[in-house]
């Protein structure tokens, strides 16, 4: 049985505005409610039609300033076929998905992934609620459907010229039976999809009104600050409560867990302060004496072929071929720790009853957010809600529900008293979940004719699937690890080489790992492309001609990496003084490159002219926001470059604030020009790809104004920086 | 207790003297468009006009506001119609998650108050915010538009 699920939006929709009678069409496309399990997770999606025409789209991804709100949004209304002018959206809560057994899949927002992995049921949410509008419509005037069309929010009966509008026929098309299996518009019709549309969320967040899990207010609502034991496994041995007890504002001290202690004042600021004053030992376990330079030893010592390792690409006889070579060239790279530094710092609001669980919070996995409120509360599913806030920035953070847990815990201290848990900076930079650390020794064997023979790389380092998702291991091997280095899939090595060996001498130091944007093509991008330039200089070749040579069977990669060498004019000189490089990769299902243009001063000042990029995602759902997409990951791909890093003392962080971690300002925003070029036919992301190649460009170009080769990530540490 | 003059009207509230502006205006005056990043002076996500200068609210004190006029996003908009930073941001779609952006603002409508048609070199040297999410491009393209406005 096809089931229409009916909704009262005021039980489910933090915020919905309820006015008058506004309905629901259930989009059961088609998926009976009985098996929703067994299809789970992929079902189907939202449509509201008010009396005004005004249509709600919910969206279950989030929003972090990434642009899938707008991009999911317009391929519903495309399908719609709606008035974009009133288009709203709305994020339908984790709770209910999980009551209704999960009516609109996955929540998870990560891995570029919003827009990709769910483009076709939304599209087929769109497309039946079009059909059921059309219907009623059609049934109204008692002619068939098919003689009349959509458009605009307005059913025409052609042959009449009758209309009339979604608004007046949506009661009536909520109560027909959606249509089996919609048929989708090829994507080279879109009139709303593929255009460069404003998004849908800019105004609050120029007028203050936006609001952020930060933001949030409940009546009689106190707020906490926390901290957590910064040597990561430690716990708290004791604290003074008495110390701060009388403080101004201060309700309570209370132990989180074994290993952090909050305070609850009324205000934030008392909280904190109170906090700050705050005696507390920690017993710091077995990690107190791990420092950065005994991690990049122990990595180092991974690069050794003789330690155990997970092959993650091969063919041929990498190591006869090497041994047989003309010539070698061997080169080790390394890359840091780094935090994600989100603008708006950690935080979530819990209000605990013995009988419900809310949580207000910035997340980027609403569902797992959800299950750590269930797990946190003590409560069955069912007596559990989250409510999903704008996110100041995510970049892979906010995909962890650590801050959930806490604030839950401590909510619990204080029944019927919501309590929002803000992170200070510094607690954000002590806790977060780091981009992990790895070396690579790279070698590449030539025969006498100059030709590539063999490529050999050794990454030793930590893998994040091991600590956030071991069920994603493969016999303990870590897939991941490899991106942008494997034989197939969405992220595969751009180049044929006879005789190929990558793989992976797994170390996992204490420091928590996390998905920070890009993940771990940041650094491989880096490792193969500076390596490619090393190996084209080392044979006296020219580093582009000598990468098209081996890209014969990789004509996507190809035409990346051609359409930013044309665009910045790789075949005539640069002006005098500026100097290029160049790069590529395959990311998320997308294929980028990039060319840079930069002048070094003094050696070690560089001031980057332009950046040209390139990516192909297969389709563009809005170019426009593909755009600044891609201008603004390399605001945070070179902020990485040049001073990303985070060093560890005493088995803690010793960063602490945008002082000693700090983040490129618009004086150091090279002009970058985005060629967005779908070639059809697949679906890639956006909202990472592209990030990974411009450090690479930029430090094959360095190289090109210097003669220095750097071979380790931030450039601070080579005395570096911006012009 | 004391008063701040936020936005034009006059606000009685019980702080510390030595509270940040931007916790007094954020949890006692209840303006929350003013948002926290790094509490170091560091960031800029916090940028209000005091007496018309940008300023860093977590880096002032409350007491040190009194007497003095502050402007914060909220008040940015004369009635319904938006100030020509905030109608130029959303012409060009600057923001991103849009947290740093508030602060972006403020610190451009000063800028434009002091240099009316700000060089790129101006804007290099008067904007010196943090945005993660790398709104400059757009930004910068919405600052020259705002002051050509
Ligand atoms: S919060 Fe004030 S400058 Fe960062
Ligand atoms: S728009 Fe996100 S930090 Fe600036």
């Amino acid at each position: 049985m096809t089931k229409t699920f009916s909704l009262d939006r005021r039980a489910f929709f933090l915020g919905a505005a309820a006015t008058g009678a506004g309905l629901s069409i259930g989009l059961a496309i088609p998926v009976n409610e009985a098996h929703a399990d067994a299809v789970a997770p992929e079902i189907n999606a939202w449509v509201v039609v008010k009396p005004d025409d005004t249509v709600a789209i919910r969206i279950a991804r989030s929003e972090m300033g990434q642009g899938t709100l707008t991009g999911l949004a317009q391929l519903v209304a495309e399908e719609l076929a709606c008035d974009w002018s009133k288009v709203t959206t709305e994020y339908p809560t984790p709770g209910e998905s999980w009551r209704r057994k999960r009516p609109w899949g996955e929540f998870t927002t990560g891995g570029s992934r919003g827009i990709r992995t769910s483009h076709e049921y939304v599209r087929k949410g769109g497309a039946a609620a079009r059909m059921m509008l059309v219907q009623a419509a059609a049934d109204a005037w008692g002619v068939p459907a098919a003689e009349c069309k959509a458009q605009n929010s307005v059913v025409t009966h052609v042959a009449s010229g009758r209309t009339t509008t979604y608004g007046k026929v949506a009661d009536a098309a909520a109560k027909l039976t959606p249509p089996a299996n919609p048929p989708l518009k090829d994507p080279k019709d879109w009139t709303i999809a593929g255009k460069p549309l404003k998004r849908l969320d800019t105004r609050d967040k120029t007028t203050g009104r936006m609001t952020y899990g930060l933001d949030v207010k409940l009546p009689g609502m106190l707020n906490a600050a926390i901290r957590e034991c910064p040597v990561f496994g430690g716990k708290v041995k004791s604290f003074d409560a008495a110390r701060v007890a009388g403080m101004k504002g201060v309700k309570s001290v209370v132990l989180v867990g074994d290993s952090a202690v909050a305070v609850v004042a009324d205000t934030w600021w008392r909280a904190q302060s109170a906090l700050d004053a705050l005696p507390i030992v920690w017993d710091e376990g077995a990690n107190a004496n791990v420092t950065s330079a005994s991690i990049a030893q122990w990595l180092h010592e991974g690069l050794d072929d003789a330690q155990p390792a997970f092959v993650g690409n091969a063919n041929g006889d990498a190591k006869g071929a090497l041994a047989k070579a003309a010539k070698t060239v061997e080169a080790v790279y390394a890359y840091p720790y780094q935090n994600h530094a989100t603008m708006e710092p950690m935080n979530a609001t819990a209000l605990w009853t013995p009988d419900k669980c809310e949580v207000w919070t910035g997340t980027q996995n609403g569902e797992a957010a959800f299950a750590m409120t269930v797990a946190a509360s003590g409560l069955p599913p069912e007596k559990c809600e989250v409510y999903k806030q704008m996110l100041g920035g995510g970049f892979g953070r906010r995909g962890n529900s650590d801050f959930v847990r806490q604030a839950v815990l401590i909510a619990k201290h204080m029944p019927g008293v919501p309590v929002k848990l803000i992170w200070s900076r510094e607690e954000d930079m002590h806790q977060g979940r780091y981009h992990p650390t790895t070396q690579a020794r790279l070698v590449g064997g030539f025969d006498a004719n100059g030709d590539l023979t063999a490529l050999r790389i050794r990454i030793s380092g930590q893998s994040i699937l091991a600590s956030l998702r071991p069920e994603a291991l493969l016999n303990g091997k870590d897939m991941a690890t490899f991106a942008g280095l494997t034989s197939s899939g969405d992220a595969a090595l751009g180049y044929s080489v006879p005789n190929l060996l990558v793989d992976h001498s797994m170390r996992n130091p204490h420091v928590p790992p996390g998905f920070w944007r890009g993940v771990n093509v940041n650094q491989n991008a880096i490792y193969i492309e500076c390596f490619m330039d090393e190996l084209a200089h080392a044979t006296g070749q020219e580093p582009l001609a000598f990468r098209r040579k081996l890209m014969k069977a990789h004509p996507k990669n190809l035409a990346v990496l051609n359409a930013v060498a044309e665009r910045i004019g790789w075949d005539k000189p640069p002006a005098q003084g500026v100097y290029r490089g160049i790069a590529h990769h395959m990311a998320y299902g997308s294929y980028v490159a990039a060319a840079a243009e930069i002048s070094v001063a003094d050696g070690a000042k560089i001031k980057i002219h332009r950046l040209v990029a390139a990516t192909d995602p297969g389709y563009a759902v809005n170019p426009a926001q593909i755009e600044r997409q891609v201008a603004g990951s390399f605001v945070y791909g070179l902020s990485a470059l040049f001073y990303g890093e985070c060093t560890v003392k005493g088995g803690r962080i010793e960063q602490s604030n945008f002082d000693t971690y700090n983040s490129m300002r618009i004086a150091e925003m090279p002009a970058v020009e985005a060629i967005v070029m779908p070639s059809g036919g697949f679906w890639g992301g956006v909202g990472e790809p592209t990030i990974c190649v411009a450090a690479p460009a930029v430090l094959n170009a360095y190289f090109n104004a210097t003669g220095k080769r750097v071979r380790s990530v931030p450039l601070k540490n080579q005395s570096i920086g911006f012009a | 207790m004391l008063t701040l003059t936020v936005n034009g009207a006059a606000h009685e509230i019980d702080v510390e003297p030595d509270t940040p502006l931007l916790w007094a205006l954020r949890e006692q005056v209840g303006l929350t468009g003013t948002k926290y990043g790094c509490g170091i002076a560091q960031c800029g996500a916090c940028t209000v006009l005091v007496d018309g200068v940008a300023t860093r609210s977590c880096g002032m004190a409350a007491s040190d506001a009194v007497g003095r006029k502050i402007t914060t996003i909220e008040g940015l908009a004369d009635g319904g119609a938006l100030h020509k930073v905030q109608q130029a941001w959303i012409d060009h779609d600057v923001p991103q998650c849009g947290y740093c952006q508030s602060g972006m603002i403020m610190a451009v409508v000063a800028l434009l108050k002091d240099t009316p048609k700000p060089t790129d070199a101006d804007i290099d040297a008067a904007i010196t915010n943090i945005c993660r999410c790398g709104t400059f491009r757009e930004a910068r393209a919405a600052i020259h538009a705002a002051a050509n406005a």
